[in-house]
This record gives structure tokens, C-alpha cells and sequence, in this order.
């Protein structure tokens, strides 16, 4: 087990890179800590899988280091760097039976015999694939050998940590829920660090302490996961985390503070200071949109249409030329149709300068 | 249960089929069976002779050397050019500028026609003027294929290992390129040494490959007839007289077409039941 820190890192799979755009990873610094349980998201091809291979050694980076506990690991091999990780989709030793599969990591190792059928016995256990152990790995359902690639990966108890690349990618919608709870339990009881790469927002919030999203080759917000919805630091987070994401409207600064369209709009983060020629927009959660009450008045909007989940009422509505989204709690009377007026709550609407979070 | 449509019709379209099957393989193959349980004394006169072909043959000494020669080669040929041909493959680049370069300097050999190559070999191997020949007397070696039962074995080998290795490369290379990097990657996290790679990566991927590889260089190399018949003639003596070139000699040599007949099917057996006990045993364990 180890912190682990990524110090000036920067990656490039041009062998010239010339511009900011040939990086597949922009320079970065972070640090992982012990025991955590991380989520590393972020859309296809955001870079967030050389990320990872890098932190296993699969890649070698361009620039920069990587340290487990302060000592440098750049230049070692992915068994030496004593880590773990488990693939998009499964890998299995096909002639092994399955307690082979799980005892290989230690065999290579060295492990005694006794130490060996102990671990996989143990982690047999935690996965509820015991009663599998003398079959033989490759007629197995696609789920069951994701949790043997997974088993491979927590046999060992000393690796400094265990890295998880979109590993249920291949797994049926109602087994995916069943396998990340499990995950979940997994880490609260070994206490390894683990990073788990995903595009799925649900996965990542379920899954994670901390979530990192990564847009573009670089992290944009590392945060929990209240912190992710409540607090977007970028309205990429904002409009990437949420469901639908956040409402996004262009905005100009009529005196002290932030319009839309003419209408002022109350924010919680007024600018104290601007340079003058940034893009301005304000975010707001669709969660956080209301429909204004008799002489309230708001900013007008022409609503489309809506739709019922059961659960809530998804409002689309449109200002201007700007789409936006209202979710109204079921118990509230009529949706309003046509014209209508919204109020956002000042407290959690933003204003973002260049996409970035205008601090106050 | 299911209602069968009746159409007459279907027939006309499956007719031209049939036909050429009838007239390639079925028609041949009785008519292969009609001479081997009959006598023949020419003016197509036919006398019933029952399985006496068959007791023949298979009493006969000189059927029982050929065979055995016959099995020697084919062991032996696989033993060299399976193992040769999954190390090639092993070393070739998995991408890059060299990977068509490669391909392409493999595939090679299997293009010359079997005639030309054993006319190629022949030449190769001319004690006084043939590259190889000359190169192994000038090493001190008394090299003379056509003298010397062992030089003359030792050159058909060589032959048929230029010229089909290349068969097993091509097929094992195209067993290893599918296998997907993650599992490279996965065995370099476990640890694992090249050699379990090897033993539990590579050649259980590559098993689908190299059972074809064994049964088409197992049924080609016990056909083989051109490439040893050009290169040496069955000789010296009946050194490197192999299974056809000896039935072409018993059925179009002699034109004892019974004895021949039963041969070819002796023969045709032998590759058949092979051939199956050996796809049944290794896709056994396949899932379905």
C-alpha cells in the first residue's frame, strides 16, 4: 500500500509533440492517497486510460515522475511496481481452472502452497465464486471471469494498488449493480487504494471517496461526489455529471451583477473583479430551477414539453435560443405550459468565466 | 410439427451440383472400389476377386516398408516444421513497416509450383554444380543425393520444410496477432516469466491455428508426390519411395489396377481416421 504522486507528468504519444493538442495528457500533478477509493472520470478518449497506464507502468510517460511513497518508480516494470489491474474486458488463463487463474500471481511470486490456497480461498470467498474453483476458467459467463480478472487483482495483499479499467463494460445491466456494491464492500474490507476508470457518472459516484474528472488530457475537478453535483468547478463537470446535466446560459455583466437576455440573474459567486473580454456563462442545476409564483417575476421562458419519470418532473423549456431543463418534484400542482416564468436558486447558481468556476 | 414445403423445382437448382460432385469425387471413387474388389485381364473383361486385393496388400512386405517410410516422413516433417514455424511466428514484428515485408517473404515459397521446386532442389543439390551440393562437398561432407540413401532423405526434408514451414507461420502469426494486448498486459502485472506467457497465453490461443496447421501439413505431406518424385524418382533404390509414388507405380507403372485400388483406399482410410481422431481429440474441450 502506498500514496502514490504524479509529479509534472505529461504525456504524448507523437514521438515530436509540437503543440498543447499532440498531448494525450497534460502536465499534471497529483496525489493519490493511501487507501482510497478514487473514481478517474471522464468521456472516451479524455485520456483517462493513460492515466492509468501510466500509474501501472504500461506506458512510460514523457515528462515527469511517478512516486509510490516518495521513491521514484518511473523506470520499473509493472511487477516490480507490485500493482494490480484489471482490464475492460476479461482476462483468463483459458486452460487454468479457476483457482490456477487465481493462484498465478502468486505462484510466479513464489508464495508457499499453504499461503497460496489460503488467499485464493479467501478471495473465492469475498467474490461467491468458491463453489467454481476446480472448473476449468474458459466456459465461464462473461461475469463470472470479469470477477476471476478481478480476483487476480486482490489475491495479492501487498499490492500498492489495484486499478480498474472500465471493468464492467461486458457485464449485464443488473449484474453491473450487484459487482460494484460488491467492489465497494471489497475496499472498505482490504483497504487497498483503488482507482476505477469510467465513463459511467453512476459508476464513478458510486464507486468513489473522491472522483477525478478528466476532460481533454487534464483533470478539471477532484472532489466528492456532493461536491461534483453541488459545486461544479467547470461547466463541463457541471453539464458531464447529472442527469440531465447542468443548464449552461450565456450571460453579460449588466452593472454588479450577471444577466441573461436583459434579465438580471442572482449568483452566489458575484465576480469581485474582471478582466472584461472572458466568455461568461451562469450554471445552474435543473434540480435548482423553479417556476415562478404569482407576482414573483423571473426570467421568461417558452416551455416545450414534459415529461413524467414517476419519481419527478422533467421540464424542457427553452430561454431565448438557449435550451433549458427544470426538474419539478411530483407533488407540485400543474406543469406550466407556454409562457412561463423561472426563478433559479441564487445559493447554487454560478457564474463561470472561460468555462472555469469564478472564485469570490 | 413443421409443414415441409414440397417444391420440384429445388431440384433443378441443386442439379448442377450434384453433378460435378458426381462426376470429381463420387463416380471416381466407385469406380476406385469396382476395380479394387475385381481382377481384370484387359478387353475389360472383369472377374469378382472380393477382398483378395485388400489381404494382398496388406500382407505385403512391400506395402509395409512404404508405409513405414511414409509415416517417417510425415513425423518427421512435422516434428521440424511446427515447432520452426510457431518460433518464426513468434519473432515476426506485430506491426510496423516489416510486417508486409515479412509476410511477404513467407508466403513466398508456397507459391512455386511443386514441380518447379523439386526441379529447383534438384539442381540445388548437384554435387558438383547445385549451391547446396557444392557448399557441403567443399565442407568435406561426401554429399551425393543420388547415390546415398541418407543425402537423398536429408535433401526431401529440407525441400519440404522450405517449402511449407512457411504454411505454419502464416497461420500461427495470424493466431497470435488476434490475441488482444490486454492479456500481454495482464501476465506482465502477474508477473509471469516469457516462457508462461508462451505456455499460457499464446498457445492455447494459438491451438485453433495449429490444429489446422497439423491436419493440412499431416494430409499434405502423406499425399506428397511431385515435389519427391521430381527431386529424386523414388530413389536411391526405394529409399525415398513414398505411399503415392509407389501406388503410381503399382496402378499406371504395372497397370495392376486392383492391387492399386485397394491401395488407395488402404490409404485414404489411414488419412481419414487420422485426421478425425486427431480434430475430435483436440477440439474435445471447446465450448459450443
Amino acid at each position: 500500500m502506498a500514496t502514490i504522486e504524479l509529479q509534472n507528468l505529461r504525456h504524448s504519444y507523437v514521438p515530436e509533440p509540437k503543440g498543447p493538442e499532440d498531448y494525450a495528457l497534460k502536465h499534471m500533478n497529483f496525489t493519490w492517497k493511501d487507501g482510497g477509493a478514487y473514481a478517474l472520470l471522464g468521456p472516451s478518449g479524455c485520456g483517462k486510460s493513460t492515466l492509468l497506464n501510466i500509474i501501472s507502468s504500461l506506458v512510460t510517460p514523457s515528462e515527469g515522475k511517478v512516486l509510490f511513497d516518495g521513491r521514484d518508480v518511473t523506470p520499473l516494470t509493472p511487477d516490480q511496481r507490485n500493482i494490480a489491474q484489471v482490464f475492460q474486458f476479461p482476462v483468463i488463463y483459458d486452460t487454468m481452472t479457476v483457482y490456477n487463474n487465481l493462484a498465478f500471481p502468486l505462484k510466479n511470486r513464489g508464495f508457499s502452497r499453504q499461503r497460496i490456497e489460503e488467499r485464493v480461498r479467501e478471495i473465492a470467498g469475498l467474490l461467491e465464486i468458491e463453489p467454481l474453483l476446480q472448473q476449468r476458467a474458459a466456459n465461464l459467463s462473461p461475469d463470472n471471469k470479469q470477477k476471476i480478472s478481478m480476483g487476480r487483482g486482490l489475491v495479492r495483499d501487498d499490492v500498492n494498488v489495484i486499478m480498474f479499467d472500465e471493468p464492467l463494460t461486458v457485464i449485464d445491466p443488473h449484474l453491473k449493480w450487484k459487482l460494484r456494491s460488491k467492489l465497494k464492500e471489497l475496499h472498505q474490507s482490504v483497504q487497498t487504494t483503488m482507482i476505477y476508470v469510467t465513463h459511467d457518472q453512476t459508476e464513478a459516484l458510486t464507486f468513489a471517496d473522491e472522483v477525478v474528472v478528466m476532460e481533454e488530457g487534464q483533470v478539471v475537478q477532484i472532489g466528492t461526489p456532493v461536491e461534483l453535483f453541488e459545486k461544479p468547478a467547470h461547466t463541463f463537470v457541471g453539464h458531464f455529471i447529472g442527469s440531465p446535466g447542468m443548464n449552461i446560459l450565456p450571460a453579460e455583466m449588466n452593472g454588479d451583477g450577471p444577466s441573461f437576455h436583459g434579465t438580471a440573474v442572482p449568483v452566489a459567486n458575484p465576480p469581485a473583479r474582471l478582466e472584461g473580454n472572458e466568455r461568461l456563462e451562469i450554471g445552474v442545476r435543473p434540480e435548482f430551477v423553479r417556476f415562478a409564483r404569482k407576482g414573483e417575476s423571473g426570467l421568461p421562458v417558452e416551455v416545450l414539453k414534459t415529461t413524467d419519470t414517476g419519481r419527478y418532473r422533467l421540464v424542457f423549456a427553452r430561454a431565448g435560443d438557449t435550451k433549458l431543463h427544470a426538474i419539478l418534484p411530483e407533488d407540485e400542482s400543474e406543469a406550466p405550459t407556454g409562457q412561463a416564468e423561472v426563478i433559479f436558486d441564487p445559493e447554487r447558481t454560478r457564474l463561470y468565466a472561460d468555462g472555469w468556476l469564478l472564485e469570490n | 410439427m413443421a409443414h415441409k414445403t414440397e417444391n420440384p423445382r429445388a431440384w433443378l437448382f441443386v442439379a448442377p451440383v450434384l453433378l460435378l460432385v458426381a462426376f470429381n469425387a463420387f463416380i471416381p471413387l466407385m469406380a476406385v472400389i469396382n476395380y479394387s474388389v475385381q481382377e481384370s485381364f484387359g478387353n475389360n473383361l472383369f472377374f469378382w476377386h472380393g477382398i483378395g486385393w485388400f489381404e494382398q496388400i496388406m500382407n505385403s512386405e512391400r506395402f509395409q516398408a512404404t508405409l513405414l517410410r511414409q509415416g517417417f516422413f510425415t513425423f518427421i516433417i512435422l516434428a521440424i516444421e511446427l515447432p520452426l514455424g510457431v518460433a518464426i511466428a513468434l519473432t515476426m514484428p506485430k506491426k510496423g513497416f516489416w510486417v508486409p515485408v515479412c509476410l511477404v517473404l513467407m508466403a513466398l515459397p508456397l507459391l512455386v509450383p511443386w514441380n518447379v521446386v523439386g526441379a529447383m532442389w534438384n539442381i540445388f543439390a548437384l554435387p558438383d554444380l547445385g549451391l547446396l551440393g557444392a557448399t557441403l562437398n567443399g565442407f568435406g561432407w561426401e554429399y551425393n543425393m543420388t547415390s546415398d540413401p541418407f543425402d537423398a532423405w536429408f535433401t526431401m526434408i529440407l525441400m519440404d520444410v522450405w517449402h511449407w514451414t512457411s504454411l505454419v507461420v502464416l497461420l500461427s502469426y495470424a493466431g497470435l496477432v488476434s490475441i488482444p494486448d490486454a492479456f500481454y498486459q495482464a501476465a506482465r502485472i502477474d508477473g509471469a516469466s516469457r516462457l508462461s506467457v508462451f505456455r499460457f497465453i499464446e498457445l492455447p490461443k494459438m491451438k485453433h491455428v495449429l490444429t489446422i496447421a497439423v491436419l493440412l501439413r499431416f494430409m499434405d505431406s502423406f499425399k506428397i508426390y511431385t515435389e519427391p518424385f521430381v527431386l529424386t524418382g523414388g530413389g536411391p533404390g526405394n529409399s525415398t519411395t513414398l505411399l503415392s509414388i509407389d501406388l503410381v507405380k503399382i496402378g499406371l507403372g504395372q497397370f495392376d489396377l486392383g492391387p492399386a485400388a485397394a491401395m488407395s483406399l488402404i490409404y485414404f482410410l489411414i488419412v481419414l481416421t487420422f485426421s478425425w481422431i486427431f480434430y475430435t481429440l483436440m477440439t474435445k474441450n471447446d465450448p459450443m
